[in-house]
């Protein structure tokens, strides 16, 4: 039953497989052909190698940094989209920044500000680290659709509740907030405006009237899963076979901030020396 | 054995844990094969009645018998044969079709019943195609139009390969174009159907026998258009045609 769609708003082009995912972005590259669970763990311990460096070590940021926009780039997505995603992270950042006001010990004078060493550089430690594992985190979820990134963890071995759960919260989160969205303008259409603390109690109504209504189709989905065979096990695919090409793709990112890391320490210890 | 009804009903009574008695001895045979809309009023026990044909519900009072066998949720070995030859399509599309893609939907009960690989693959693109919507294998639910999302409940179900197809409201929400591409989906299976609503058109349209529930017992069996051609009866369950529609 197909249908002709005259006005074509979105752009570029799918096969179906990115519908309705919310920060895939779909392109054909190395990085979103490699399997989800090699991604995650390259990740993964790219996060872990870029913690564990010292903040002193500014070389080995810089060079982490590098490393992440080259990976953008081999995954032919588009820089600006990334780094404004990472924009997510500034709420978590930001009391990072006021650590240098607060401290003791040490006092540096930047132009009218008096500084405490100590609080600059753990608060330049977090934003540094935080931002390298967003913008890492922000590559995977955009070559990577959420349905995957699932799969990946489950082929990692993540509790099969977790993961089962994740699968449900995927599926079910539109038909939520669609119900919430009905709600509100049910409420709107009589008059309705949420302004102030006066009209908590509505809100307050409308969303225990939500949990049950939620709760009640988790029943049902329940008996359904029930009716059809359902023993505690959701379907999954048996991992797609994993050459060597591949693994080495996803363990460059991690391998070469290792040795960034390595280079890097030896480096300084040199110079100190 | 042949003659051994498809779906047998003896004397099913079933009240639930809060004391509401919603079923009081209900008798109904079914043959391969038939089409049968089981019709009644909001709240005549039309769910409740669905729900024991799987093993839901545990039989309260009396027996169901699928293809011979008596549904009994405690026998775990055979409910779950049970549930693979009922298939229930609920109201609800989004109740029934819970997992990330269509694809991956229609799988979850074959996969439950032991299917893998490349069977598997077979299974669900022969139930898509069952019911038009084999173009929308990668698709997740939320995005189809919610005709196309009850085709594929219907298809999750299908998949199975069941006995008795059961249909909770079948016609509930559509337009009327999904509405005739389901009746002629519905049509073209080789499959015995029992459909429960209230919508007496859709009835009459698809099935050539109908039963009554009402107040948790059937009240008339017979020729869909006798029964509805029985204006007294009708009213006495809350059941009446639409205006200006005659048979």
């Amino acid at each position: 039953m197909s249908t002709t769609s005259p006005v074509q708003l979105t752009h570029g082009h799918h096969h179906g497989h990115d519908v309705g995912e919310r920060l895939y972005i779909h392109k054909h590259s190395s990085v979103h052909a490699l399997a989800s669970h090699l991604k995650i763990l390259a990740v993964l311990s790219f996060i872990l190698i870029v913690v564990a460096t010292e903040i002193s070590n500014w070389l080995a940021f810089i060079s982490y940094f590098l490393l992440i926009v080259t990976a953008v780039l081999v995954a032919k997505i588009n820089l600006i989209t990334v780094f404004k995603r990472a924009l997510i992270e500034i709420p978590f950042v930001f009391f990072a920044i006021l650590m240098p006001f607060f401290g003791t010990g040490t006092v540096v004078e930047v132009g009218p500000f008096k500084l405490y060493e100590a609080g600059l550089l753990a608060g330049a430690s977090i934003v540094a680290k935080g931002t390298l594992g967003v913008l890492s985190a922000v590559l995977l979820s955009t070559t990577t659709t959420a349905r995957e990134i699932l799969r990946g963890l489950e082929r990692l071995k993540l509790p099969k509740v977790m993961v089962q759960i994740a699968t449900f919260m995927l599926r079910y989160v539109n038909v939520i907030s669609d119900e919430m969205e009905r709600m509100k303008v049910a409420r709107e259409s009589r008059g309705f405006e949420a302004t102030g603390i006066k009209h908590w109690k509505v809100l307050a109504t409308a969303a225990g009237a939500l949990f049950i209504r939620s709760y009640e189709r988790g029943e049902r989905v329940h008996l359904s899963m029930l009716s059809r065979g359902y023993e505690g096990q959701l379907p999954h695919e048996e991992p797609k076979h994993n050459n060597a090409k591949s693994w080495s793709i996803a363990l460059s990112l991690p391998v070469s901030a290792a040795l960034i890391l390595l280079i890097s320490n030896t480096l300084t210890i040199t110079i100190g020396k | 054995m042949n003659s051994q009804p498809t779906l047998q009903i003896e004397d099913l009574a079933f009240a639930y844990p809060d004391g509401n008695q919603a079923l009081y001895g209900v008798n109904l045979s079914i043959n391969k094969g038939e089409r049968v809309a089981l019709l009644g009023p909001n709240g005549a026990g039309k769910t409740t009645l669905v729900m024991h044909l799987n093993g839901i519900h545990p039989t309260g009072h009396g027996r169901v018998m699928v293809a011979g066998k008596i549904v009994d949720p405690s026998d775990k070995v055979g409910i779950k044969e049970i549930r693979s030859k009922v298939g229930i399509v609920f109201q609800d599309p989004d109740d029934q079709l819970f997992m990330p893609t269509v694809g991956e939907d229609v799988a979850f009960g074959p996969y439950n019943m032991g299917a893998r690989g490349v069977e598997l693959e077979q299974i669900v693109d022969e139930a898509l195609k069952l019911v038009g919507m084999a173009d929308f294998k990668e698709r997740p639910p939320h995005h189809l139009s919610f005709g196309q999302r009850r085709r594929v409940a219907v298809a999750t179900v299908l998949a199975m390969k069941p006995e008795i197809l059961v249909l909770d409201e079948p016609s509930s929400n559509l337009d009327p174009a999904s509405r005739r591409e389901l009746a002629d989906i519905l049509r073209s299976l080789d499959i015995t159907i029992v459909m429960v609503t209230h919508d007496l058109p859709y009835a009459f349209e698809l099935c050539e026998r109908s039963v009554i529930l009402s107040g948790g017992i059937i009240v008339a069996d017979g020729e869909t258009s006798k029964i509805l051609k029985d204006e007294n009866l009708l009213k006495t369950h809350r059941l009446e045609l639409p205006v200006g529609f005659s048979l």
